[in-house]
């Protein structure tokens, strides 16, 4: 079930996160938030209680780091919650195929797009949080785009680097 | 009682996703309210530890730039020594210095392990807390001017609201004036900041020097903040100013926290 292989995957996209993606600050506002990555990889169980947990955890963790309150939390929590629907609709896969399910057996468009839609709620939802007003609002919009396809060019690039071949 | 185990049972993961979205909300709402105990913060002892050794690894990057500005800050000082030298060798003298303001206040100095300058509300963290008794709501400057407030402290770390927040609200005037406003920030560009609720009647340059005056029991008087370089002036009386600031809030390294030490009578006079 819950195998210390996701708490370690956890723990270093964590550290990732927190002690280097937090800093690249590009053209002083854009950060890839790419710790996401875990919502998007961990594999489905018919139990979602470890998964939404280790969401919680994580996206507290972040929190801790970058002493953005629970906004992390809030944002990492909804896509963890509605990830079982998209990979519904994306992938039209049954409860009963949910063992066998690995994004690498899927075609890459379905992937992209799962992987982007989930990535601009994330991000939509942070900012906005982290903005805690509607103030600016448009240059929070250009933010969710601009950091959303930074995290899409590093999820992607970092999952065909460490794709292992089965 | 079978409908109500079905309830759960069907909504188990909302209900669950639900709980975990409260608490969330909670930590947010408390992180930005003044005067509360926050939980979620870096200065805790495990990012401390990570913050400490990564800045640790860092610092060497900018030796170059931080030596220069203590090499500037020791020659003002020096400075200033000198001319007190010679006042006490000579008799006669005189002293045009409108800088030097009655002062109750105390340095310690510390390092910043951690910055953030891009978001809505940015902190940082320093390498000094309970122990060396920095305690929260205490300024912290440097040689170029105003960083921000303190806000958490654990035993060994303490969290500081930059300036660059949008509701910080530290009290600033037109330097060798009394006409005072508040600070805020609007998120745009890190080296500028606006300043807001300013009478009128103010004598407002493009040029001029902003600094803090000593009404906060925070700050100290006369530390500077920047230089304005735009007026707007509307019909409604709220001309917003906005102001250039000395410090590269992107480039810090060492700083000093202010600490009152009428604070406490101050404050129990106030309330």
């Amino acid at each position: 079930m819950l195998s210390i292989k996701h708490v370690f995957s956890m723990i270093g996209l964590l550290l990732l996160q927190g002690l280097v993606l937090n800093n690249i600050n590009f053209l002083d506002v854009i950060n890839p938030y790419a710790y996401i990555a875990f919502v998007f990889f961990y594999p489905l169980h018919k139990n979602r209680f470890p998964f939404l947990i280790l969401s919680f955890l994580l996206g507290l963790g972040i929190d801790f780091f970058s002493d953005s309150g629970g906004v992390h939390t809030s944002s990492i929590l909804v896509i963890a919650y509605l990830r079982l629907s998209f990979v519904k609709l994306f992938f039209k896969e049954l409860e009963s195929d949910f063992t066998l399910f690995t994004l690498k057996a899927e075609p890459l468009n379905n992937v992209l797009a799962y992987i982007t839609t989930l990535t601009l709620i994330h991000h939509l939802i942070l900012f906005f949080l982290a903005n805690l007003s509607f103030q600016n609002w448009f240059t929070v919009v250009i933010n969710v785009f601009s950091s959303a396809l930074f995290t899409l060019v590093l999820v992607v690039s970092g999952s065909f680097i460490f794709r292992r071949e089965a | 009682m079978q409908q109500i185990i079905y309830f759960f049972q069907k909504f188990k993961y909302f209900l669950f996703f639900l709980l975990l979205q409260i608490i969330a909300f909670y930590v947010t709402v408390n992180n930005l309210s003044y005067h509360k105990t926050k939980f979620v913060n870096s200065t805790s002892v495990v990012t401390g530890f990570f913050f400490e050794k990564s800045s640790n690894l860092s610092e060497y990057l900018n030796l170059r730039v931080e030596n220069k500005s203590l090499a500037e800050e020791n020659t003002r000082l020096k400075n200033l020594l000198s001319i007190q030298f010679l006042d006490t060798l000579h008799r006669e003298y005189s002293i045009i210095d409108s800088v030097k303001y009655f002062q109750k206040y105390s340095y310690t100095s510390a390092k910043i392990i951690k910055n953030e300058y891009s978001k809505s509300f940015n902190f940082l963290l320093i390498d000094k807390g309970l122990k060396d008794s920095v305690n929260t709501d205490m300024g912290v400057v440097n040689s170029k001017g105003v960083i921000g407030i303190t806000d958490a402290c654990s035993k060994n770390y303490t969290r500081v609201k930059s300036i660059l927040s949008y509701n910080n609200k530290i009290n600033a005037r037109l330097k060798n004036t009394n006409f005072f406003g508040s600070l805020t920030w609007n998120g745009k560009n890190y080296n500028t900041i606006q300043l807001e609720d300013i009478p009128r009647q103010a004598p407002l340059h493009v040029g001029d020097t902003i600094e803090t005056d000593g009404k906060s029991a925070i700050f100290p008087e006369g530390i500077p903040i920047g230089k304005i370089i735009n007026v707007n002036r509307n019909s409604t009386g709220n001309s917003i100013i906005d102001i250039k600031l000395f410090n590269d809030m992107s480039d810090l390294s060492y700083v000093y926290i202010v600490k009152n030490l009428h604070k406490l009578e101050i404050q129990s006079l106030e309330n």
